[in-house]
């Protein structure tokens, strides 16, 4: 058993620095860039979808990983961060901060269940 | 074992692959602003650079026609431009015509008739206005104003250049038609004061109008010129 969550475990971390790596290939290899007015928004973005990333393998490291759950959260989150952002941003609100800030913590707190579950097995 | 068939392995590694690629944006983006100049400083630089280039032209040209130029020639000019400045020659140009004529009205019963007519601060005042508005020559009465003309009463006529001249004046003046004419009809300006007390004034432009020039002699007995150094050569 110990030998097999081990594996698992190693698989699961592995399979996203493997994707992620993959994507940067591609998009270095695309010459795309945004305008410098919307890099906000994408910032934004890029900080929800890494939330979603690390709250998902969290969730996998305590076995409660639920595909359709990661995947709508993926989107989902990153098309409302940029949207309230938008929002905010027409409202004269800075919500940029608030959103940068949310996402941080929760990116922290994920990162150190991770650490906390992978130091215990 | 490894198997992309189990629930989550797939999905993991394709938001992972949209990740990397958001990852790979952003960062090229980044890096496009910080070492982009800003184009507003872009704009900002190349005016200036244009200007210069102009001004160095301008100077590189004037230089050399300095250079060509015969020390008689510039002598022959200078003395041109210093008559001008002194009134001792004829000039001619675009401006305007001011006349002004005693009041018409009948003073009432008790009032000072003086207040009616025209006095030299009055006159002094209009060509006070007339030089700030960039006049380059003016007369009256066809006595050309110059530096140590004096315009003063003498009984009911007006003394210039020692001259005794009667109204109506008449002011030429040389110079930006527009602003001359602006300048006196300003708003609480010359002519609506003048206006006030019933004086008649009124402004004619004309785009050739001759100003002669001083007839009266220049002596000088007090003062002596300074031979002046000449700073940087």
């Amino acid at each position: 058993m110990p030998a097999k969550s081990k594996k698992s475990i190693f698989i699961s971390l592995s399979l996203p620095v493997i994707g992620v790596l993959v994507g940067i290939l591609i998009g270095s290899s695309f010459p795309l860039t945004l305008p410098a007015q919307y890099s906000q928004f994408m910032s934004v973005a890029l900080l929800a979808c890494l939330d979603s990333v690390f709250g998902g393998l969290r969730s996998a490291l305590e076995d409660k990983f639920d595909n359709e759950i990661f995947i709508t959260g993926f989107f989902t989150n990153a098309l409302l961060a940029v949207g309230l952002v938008y929002v905010g941003y027409k409202l004269g609100i800075d919500l940029y901060y608030v959103s940068v800030l949310a996402f941080g913590l929760r990116i922290f707190q994920n990162l150190a269940i991770i650490r906390r579950h992978l130091l215990k097995k | 074992m490894f198997s992309l068939k189990k629930p989550g392995r797939l999905s993991i590694i394709f938001v992972c692959i949209i990740l990397g690629i958001m990852l790979a944006v952003q960062f090229r983006t980044t890096k496009d602003i910080s070492s982009s100049v800003p184009f507003q400083r872009i704009e900002d630089l190349s005016q200036q650079l244009i200007k210069a280039e102009k001004e160095i032209r301008d100077l590189t040209k004037q230089n050399e026609e300095l250079k060509q130029k015969s020390e008689a020639e510039l002598a022959a000019k200078n003395l041109e431009t210093i008559q001008m400045a002194a009134g001792l020659i004829t000039v001619e140009g675009p401006g305007i015509i001011v006349t002004i004529d005693d009041s018409k009205r009948v003073g009432k019963l008790g009032e000072n008739p003086n207040l009616y007519l025209i006095h030299d601060d009055d006159i002094l005042k209009v060509i006070n206005e007339l030089w700030a508005a960039g006049a380059e020559a003016m007369s009256i009465n066809d006595q050309r104003i110059i530096a140590s003309s004096e315009i003063r009463c003498a009984g009911p006529t007006l003394s210039v250049n020692n001259t005794r001249c009667a109204a109506p004046y008449e002011v030429k003046v040389i110079g930006n038609s527009k602003n001359l004419e602006n300048s006196l009809k300003m708003r609480g300006g010359v002519i609506e004061t003048l206006q006030f007390w019933g004086i008649q004034i009124s402004i004619k432009k004309q785009d050739v109008i001759q100003i002669p020039k001083y007839k009266g002699s220049m002596k000088y007995e007090y003062a002596k010129p300074i031979k002046e150094e000449v700073v940087g050569e």
